[in-house]
């Protein structure tokens, strides 16, 4: 299984000559040679999926009408192919969606090759051409990325070249079109990037690291409005630092734009700001982070139309924890790309075994407390209709914005209990806006209705335990209970399935390597509406063989959302069998 | 003479072994600290590597390297295998992975791949998925998704690497 994957850069002539001479001396010619003048093929790497769902027609959850498939059956999937020799590289990917699976943007239909490049490095160089994912810091000023299995793509299809002309300074610069499903954007984007690892740089700083960066980044689209004197040209820059001393650590990001009207911002030619700061504090067993983010306008995409999963330019990370047990995953929370301001702590401690907390092998607790809210606003009179259009509304960074997007503590406790048992305790105290969360309201409409948004509170408890019962054989169960007090209009209780309180058991049962069997129930007791009180009774079956996986299930789905960077996207119930096939070779 | 060309010979030996850099595409990633580090640097140095792919929020990726650090001391003294997490959290809990791995006195060396760069060239599709080398750095293994006691499967192959044995093919 040998993978010449590097991308070797060769050795200057003086070196190689040096390693010549040594290699002689150490009469190990013979072998260095060979190396030289064995036949390289280079290598093929690859991986691929397939997503298969048989649909049942199912009218308690709601899937009937528009939310079932007329073709009863959906399969989509991908391969990916990388080829690597000496210092090239180059690939494809070919996606079908034949048709698009329930709950994906539905402009995923066909298929076709949505991903070619090829790639070298030469001379401390490294130039990409075709289709290629990068990132600038924090990603709130440039990202490209994938998050296949939410159907989310933006990578860029141009030209990327990466410099280090010394060590410590890495240059990129980057010219290309979005992917859009399985179309290009109309607009372009040019960026720039420079860090700058000043202790590499200059021999500074001692035992404290310091890395400065900045980037620029501009997106060009026609414009031919007759209503607005559109920019076609938008420009954006951002500034970063980090600095690590220690245990401590802090990094931020700043970046500006300059007026963007959007579809996302309602067309207002306002300049747009965002703000990450992170601070950390770790030792052996504890961990401390810190997290404030102030966003306002910063919805960046290279066509100002777009919406949801099409084309943005830039990520904004949301700054609360994302949670994977499946009740406190209902109420998930995205960046408001149009305003927001967040704060998050986190705290992570480890007792140590033999101590009075930590028991015979020890406990791990963690506590997370996060908050997001509107920024201060305050609208233009709507006589004074040359800001309202330009502007919107003025804002101050020292006052809070009052409406509430999303609060969350929570805490986990992990502790092995005996040689045969672990166990997890968590608890989630969740508030979520439903209005800004899932309906997508603006706060100006909130503020128009007095402030009184559809509101979710929710408490959900988890109980979770490994039971070793051989050494190849496991037991894992999840017990999970969910109370909510919704302050809700009947319209939302009408419509919504995911609602009120319910309690969920998972058992798994896997018999390492091969198999997984598992049957979970999501029972919806407390539903306002006694019509949607319903069970969600789900089976799978896993085999695995190296890294070859067939899945298969047959059962219930909820309703859900889910969320990439600022946009979320709502996935119906369904109801029906699904396998799932993924291997690497 | 004979002996002093033999000696330079063990030492050069020495030297090819212990500098062995991974088997694994040449790619920038960040270190816990934030740092730009190429994917080369990471080196095998005459013993077993394990890299396993994992992220803050994967439930069965930290229960996998949670199970591994239950015996890593064991592992170690009886192997020398290293075991490297490689986390591809993104901007959202890149952050947070720090104080993650430090709170949870884990002891593997970690790197960020903050935007998937090597994961995509390894060819890892989802996560856990988990690369054993050898000594020399060659990939022998490779593993997709955890099952308790997949652990145990997995030291098994790397006292076989460490008694210098080779595996059956995968």
């Amino acid at each position: 299984m040998a993978r010449p994957w590097k991308l070797t850069k060769q050795p200057p002539a003086l070196v190689k000559k040096l390693l010549l001479i040594i290699a002689v001396i150490g009469g190990s010619y013979s072998l260095w040679s060979q190396e030289e003048t064995a036949p390289d093929y280079g290598e093929l790497t690859g991986n691929f999926q397939f997503d298969g769902y048989f649909y049942q027609e199912d009218s308690a959850i709601g899937a009937f009408g528009s939310n079932y498939p007329d073709e009863k059956f959906l399969g989509q999937g991908f391969m990916n192919l990388n080829y690597t020799r000496g210092n090239f590289r180059m690939g494809v990917r070919y996606e079908n969606y034949q048709n698009v699976i329930q709950g994906f943007p539905t402009e995923y239909q066909g298929e076709g090759i949505t991903y070619r490049y090829a790639q070298f490095v030469k001379d401390g160089l490294d130039i990409t051409a075709g289709n290629f994912y990068e990132q600038f810091g924090s990603g709130m000023i440039l990202r490209g990325y994938e998050e296949r299995g939410l159907g989310f793509d933006n990578m860029f299809d141009g030209v990327r070249v990466k410099y280090e002309p010394i060590k410590g300074l890495a240059l990129k610069g980057v010219l290309g079109r979005q992917r859009k499903f399985f179309e290009k954007s109309n607009g372009l984007v040019r960026g720039l990037d420079g860090e700058f690892n000043l202790n590499e740089l200059m021999g500074f700083g001692g035992n404290t690291q310091y890395i400065l960066g900045g980037s620029f980044v501009s997106k060009y689209e026609a414009a031919n409005s007759p209503i607005y004197n559109l920019p076609e040209n938008v420009g954006a820059g951002a500034g970063r630092f980090q600095i690590n001393s220690g245990k401590f650590s802090f990094s931020g990001e700043y970046m500006y734009k300059v007026n963007d009207p959007s579809f996302d911002n309602g067309y207002i030619f306002r300049k747009g700001e965002g703000l990450i700061f992170n601070g950390t504090y770790s030792t052996r067993g504890f961990g401390l982070i810190v997290q404030a983010k102030r966003i306002d306008n910063l919805s960046f995409r290279s066509e100002r139309d777009a919406s949801f999963f099409a084309v943005p330019i830039n990520f904004l990370p949301p700054t609360t924890k994302f949670h994977t047990y499946a009740l406190p995953a209902l109420f998930p929370y995205a960046t408001q790309p149009r305003g927001e301001m967040g704060f998050q702590v986190e705290l992570t401690k480890n007792f140590k075994r033999g101590s009075f907390l930590g028991g015979k092998y020890g406990t791990t607790v963690v506590f997370n407390y996060s908050v997001a809210s509107s920024i201060y606003k305050e609208y233009y009179d709507a006589t004074d209709t040359l800001n309202l259009v330009k502007e919107g509304y003025k804002t101050d960074w020292f006052k809070a914005g009052d409406i509430l997007y999303f609060q969350d503590f929570n805490f986990l406790v992990k502790k092995k209990l005996n040689r045969n048992l672990k166990m997890n305790f968590g608890y989630y105290n969740i508030t979520y806006n439903y209005d800004v969360l899932n309906k997508g309201i603006s706060d100006e409409d909130i503020v128009a209705k007095g402030n009184k948004p559809n509101m979710i509170y929710s408490h959900t408890f988890v109980l979770e335990n490994q039971i070793k019962l051989t050494s190849r054989k496991y037991l894992r169960t999840e017990l999970q209970w969910q109370l909510t007090d919704e302050d809700v209009s009947q319209e939302v209780i009408n419509d919504d399935f995911n609602m009120g309180d319910r309690v969920m058991l998972l058992i798994e049962y896997s018999v390492a390597p091969n198999w997984f069997f598992a049957i979970q129930d999501i029972y919806n007791y407390g539903h306002p509406d006694v019509a949607k009180r319903l069970n969600y009774p789900l089976a799978s079956v896993v085999y695995q063989v190296g890294t070859t996986r067939f899945q298969a299930t047959y059962g219930r789905q909820q309703a859900g959302i889910f969320c990439v960077g600022g946009v979320c996207r709502l996935v119906p119930a369904t109801n029906g069998a699904s396998l799932t096939i993924t291997t690497n070779f | 003479m004979k002996k002093f060309v033999l000696s330079l010979l063990v030492v050069f030996a020495g030297f090819t072994l212990t500098a062995q850099s991974l088997d694994i595409p040449e790619v920038t990633i960040k270190d816990i600290n934030g740092k730009q580090v190429s994917s080369s640097s990471i080196e095998a140095d005459g013993k077993p590597v394990v890299i396993s792919f994992w992220a803050t929020w994967c439930k069965p990726c930290v229960r996998e390297l949670t199970a591994i650090d239950e015996s890593y001391i064991d592992w170690q003294d009886e192997t020398g295998v290293k075991v490297i997490a490689i986390s591809i959290d993104d901007t959202r809990n890149s952050a947070k992975v720090a104080p993650f791995v430090n709170g949870r006195n884990w002891e593997y060396e970690v790197y960020i791949d903050e935007n998937s760069d090597l994961r995509r060239m390894m060819g890892v599709n989802n996560i856990p998925h988990t690369f054993l080398f050898d000594g020399n750095g060659k990939l022998v293994y490779q593993h997709n998704g955890y099952a308790q006691g997949d652990e145990d499967l997995l030291y098994e192959m790397i006292q076989k690497l460490a008694r210098g044995e080779t595996l059956e093919a995968h």
